[in-house]
């Protein structure tokens, strides 16, 4: 890459800077801000109602602990298979992690359905309480979706630890429960903390979720700001609701950032051999991950194949043609969502990795700014966002509110702190001695970046790529607040709309459809997982700075 | 990838994305080659999610007048209320569709819409035309009906709205949260207009062991039988058993499903001119038209709804498979408006506790 220009070579870091404060300027704080500010306009009692309110502080309550009770439970399922995934390289690894990250575009309709045949098959066989419509069913449900988040983004960051201490803790005669608990567990802290805010999160704005799975009294603050806004037309309440979800974001954003950056540990990036797990323990483990994940999945690929009574593909190949439910063909919603999906990788990776970087730096106030403006936009509301764009974008020079393109960049905003959360642990570890010994030697601030920090976190790069792909081809909420024009339509809402008229026809075009976008996501995942494997082999080996 | 590639790949991708947006003005796929004439204008639509018509039908519209017709969609029709309302100051469009009669007060207590009374209004009966000011012109209807899984049933379907409450169907419905649904609102106003003590009548149907989903899709796909569920019937719409033989796999010649038509609240489908508008005289052609045959004929096949011109006609389908009450149930729209939030919050006292 010397063959840049020598002005592109100049740009200080000052103006990378402006690029995500620019697009998250324009596209998030401007219009949240607004739609805040025009709502709040009878001053603060608002609040004294909301905390009034039996409802509103029971929805505050149900979603600070189910948020919790999600987070705990999807760190209790998924960290098994992050051990697993630490020990998987090549293709097994690869189609490991397409497996579990699958679930973020599978409709939420559609996996509700298959949770509530679960629930109540075990209700019947073995006599245990249906969890149809409770809390539990959401918590689960939250841990199926955020699966990945916890599995990959500790997996990896596990694999590239420097193994050489727990052979040397095992040589001083610790057994292998005490090397896990007191060489391992402190070092994975990190990437834990990181999974755990955004699982956390994106429970806590859950919307579909708690819609078909819960029950009535499974009312969250994001249902609420939509119950006020939509159904009762009564803006300052929804706001007011929306504000305090802010702040309860904020506050959470920065306790984790601060844990985040106590716990972490620099290593020597040392390539030394994992210790393997017990054969049956892995096989144990793999088999739970298949199961829970995918029964779904399963469900979902036998109703798109049923057809006539028998089976046949004749689902997916109604999928070229037109059906009235939808403006343009399904195929073709597939198209557009291809495309979003890779204009909002490349904006939310351009985004993130530069907000990330700023979040590493030492100076506090300018990691803690770029931590909370990345992360917000995963803690706010999509009401709030597309209401926001709907009064704010909406005279020149940023007449943007029914453009295309606003659908990529809302889904980027959603992916962004993916990406952050999935870089900043893998830039926090790497030994400052590696960067300052560059530097005495003579290589420019960009070329360090280029030369250590980017070959260094090609893994996490993969993972925040392949995170941001599948955000956006599952994307539902951002936009359906916002006005679209019939050639923008997505799959996502191409299966909701075909879910919208009864008939089985529709029904397994819908199935086949999802199936469809569930392939998509597997194989980007298994690509980029391949091409940062060679990636990150080759640097490893033309690099001086590995072992 | 070093930090600046990704930067100058995102810089030309934003310009090239604001290049679009300037020269993008409003048909779609570059739809306006063969418009040579500068005079022509472009009207936007503004609608909800389930909007859907055939392909030509606007291109019909365009060849008779000139204008061309862009349609936005936005969510259900609390939304499209909703944002409708947020953006009077700057609407989106110059037409909106699909305002129906339980929200119509809400859009009507502000002035948002320009009065048009068009002269297609002679071919819609007199009980559709709800706004005086004819700020909204009805467009199309539907009802909100219990539908009933026929060969799920043990005996006889019900035949009044107060049969739920029997015995025999303990454990058979489910219905939509009001809150979250409107097929779920417009059954709670059904239950209003159509029973002495709706508080009564709910305290009843719980005892009777209701279901209640937070949308019509988890009702109707995981609970109903059609969908692998156990209970035989669902708050739908009237049509849903067209549908029911349109959609079939295998194919069927009767409907799986009946409707109870004493459980039917109307629903009526309203447009009307935003206020604001550039082209008033072209938003008030695009009134005409979606009263027009061309376009009424469309509604029943694309949206599942009926036209209320007397000059449409029916498809063949809807004549052989649906059934319409001749004594839908509807309450005032402005007692609607009035009354939401107090009775959708009893009834979640009732039905929760």
């Amino acid at each position: 890459m010397s063959g840049w220009p020598q002005f592109v070579r100049r740009v200080p870091t000052a103006i990378i800077a402006f690029v995500p404060m620019v697009f998250l300027g324009l596209f998030f704080f401007y219009p949240v801000l607004t739609i805040l500010a025009s709502s709040l306009t009878q001053g603060w009692g608002g609040f004294a109602d909301i905390f009034q309110s039996s409802r509103a502080r029971g929805a505050l309550w149900f979603t600070a602990w189910q948020a919790t009770a999600s987070t705990a439970l999807t760190l209790i399922l998924a960290l098994p298979s992050a051990a697993v995934i630490a020990r998987t390289d090549g293709r097994t690894g690869a189609w490991f992690k397409a497996l579990v990250t699958v679930p973020f575009v599978l409709p939420t309709i559609v996996v509700g359905g298959a949770f509530k045949e679960l629930f109540e098959g075990m209700n019947s066989t073995f006599g245990l309480p249906n969890l149809n419509h409770t809390a539990i069913a959401v918590i689960i449900a939250h841990s199926f979706f955020n699966f990945a988040v916890v599995a990959r983004t500790v997996g990896v960051f596990w694999s590239g630890l420097d193994h050489q201490l727990e052979e040397q803790a095992r040589t001083l005669g610790s057994n292998s429960r005490q090397v896990f608990w007191r060489v391992t567990w402190p070092r994975l802290k990190p990437a834990i903390l990181a999974a755990a805010a955004i699982t956390f999160l994106f429970s806590f704005t859950s919307f579909g979720v708690v819609l078909v799975l819960g029950g009535l009294r499974q009312a969250t603050i994001e249902t609420e700001i939509y119950r006020h806004a939509i159904i009762r037309g009564d803006m300052t309440s929804s706001a007011t609701l929306a504000l305090i979800q802010v702040v309860a974001v904020l506050v959470l954003v920065l306790v984790n950032s601060t844990l985040e950056r106590r716990t972490s540990v620099t290593t020597r990036m040392i390539r030394s051999p994992i210790t393997p797990l017990r054969p049956r323990t892995k096989a144990g483990i793999t088999c739970f991950t298949l199961v829970f994940l995918g029964t779904p999945l399963f469900v979902m690929i036998e109703r798109s194949l049923s057809f006539g009574g028998g089976y046949g593909l004749q689902n997916y190949r109604a999928l070229f043609d037109k059906v009235p439910q939808l403006p343009t063909t399904a195929m073709s919603a597939l198209g557009n969502s291809l495309t979003y999906a890779a204009i909002a990788t490349v904006v939310a990776l351009t985004v993130g990795i530069i907000c990330a970087m700023a979040i590493v730096t030492r100076r506090k106030l300018v990691s803690r700014f770029f931590d909370l403006g990345a992360m917000l936009p995963l803690g706010v509301s999509a009401v709030t966002v597309g209401f926001g764009i709907l009064i704010a974008l909406d005279e020149a020079p940023f007449d943007w509110r029914t453009r295309w393109w606003i659908v990529p960049i809302a889904h980027a905003l959603v992916a962004v702190p993916f990406v952050v959360r999935s870089v900043v642990p893998m830039l926090r570890r790497i030994h400052p001695s590696l960067r300052e010994a560059a530097a005495l030697l003579g290589a420019s601030p960009s070329r360090i970046r280029r030369q250590i920090d980017v070959p260094l976190i090609a893994r996490g790069i993969a993972i925040a790529g392949g995170f941001a792909f599948a955000i956006s081809l599952g994307e539902f909420g951002a936009t359906s607040f916002l006005p679209r024009r019939a050639d923008t339509l997505t799959a996502p809402q191409a299966v909701f709309r075909l879910l919208g008229t009864p008939g089985d026809l529709l029904r397994g075009q819908a199935m086949a459809l999802s199936v469809v976008l569930a392939v998509a996501v597997a194989a980007t995942v298994i690509t980029s997982e391949m091409l940062s494997f060679n990636t990150a082999n080759r640097s490893r080996r033309k690099s001086p700075i590995g072992s | 990838m070093p930090i600046r590639s990704v930067l100058l790949v995102s810089l030309c991708i934003a310009g090239g994305a604001l290049a679009a947006c300037a020269s993008d003005t409003s048909a779609p796929d570059g739809a306006n080659e063969d418009l040579e004439n500068v005079q022509s204008v472009a009207l936007t639509l503004v609608t909800h999610d389930s909007f859907a018509i055939s392909e030509g039908v606007f291109e019909a519209f365009f060849e008779q007048t000139g204008i061309r017709v862009e349609v936005l969609t936005s969510g259900d029709v609390g939304s499209l209320v909703a944002q409708t309302i947020l953006s009077s100051d700057n609407p989106v469009g110059d037409v909106v569709f699909g305002v129906d009669n339980t929200f119509m007060q809400r859009v009507l207590d502000r002035s948002i819409l320009e009065p048009y009374k068009t002269t297609e209004l002679v071919n819609v009966p007199e009980r559709f035309q709800l706004d005086s000011t004819h700020r909204l012109t009805p467009i199309d209807y539907g009802d909100v009906c219990v539908n009933y899984w026929i060969d799920a049933l043990n005996g006889p379907p019900p035949v009044a709205l107060m049969d739920l409450v029997l015995p025999e169907f303990s454990g058979s419905l489910v219905v939509q949260n009001p809150e979250t649904s409107s097929p779920g609102m417009a059954f709670l106003l059904a239950t209003i207009a159509g029973t002495p003590d709706w508080e009564q009548f709910w305290t009843q149907l719980k005892a009777n062991s209701v279901a209640v989903t937070n949308s019509w899709e988890s009702a109707y796909y995981s609970e109903f039988i059609a969908g692998g569920g156990s209970r035989p019937m669902v708050v739908s719409y009237a049509s849903s058993p067209v549908a029911e033989v349109i959609y079939a796999d295998p194919p069927v010649d009767v409907p799986p499903t009946g409707v109870l038509l004493d459980s039917c609240f109307r629903q009526i489908e309203f447009a009307g001119i935003l206020s604001g508008t550039d082209h008033p005289k072209e938003a008030r052609s695009l009134i005409d038209f979606l009263l027009s045959p061309t376009f009424q004929n469309e509604i029943p096949m694309n949206m599942f709804m009926y036209p209320v011109s007397q000059k449409a006609e029916l498809p063949e389908e809807f004549v052989k498979h649906s059934q319409l009450t001749e004594n839908p149930l509807s309450l005032d729209p402005a007692e609607i408006e009035d009354k939401r939030k107090a009775w959708t919050e009893r009834w979640v006292e009732i039905v929760l506790d």
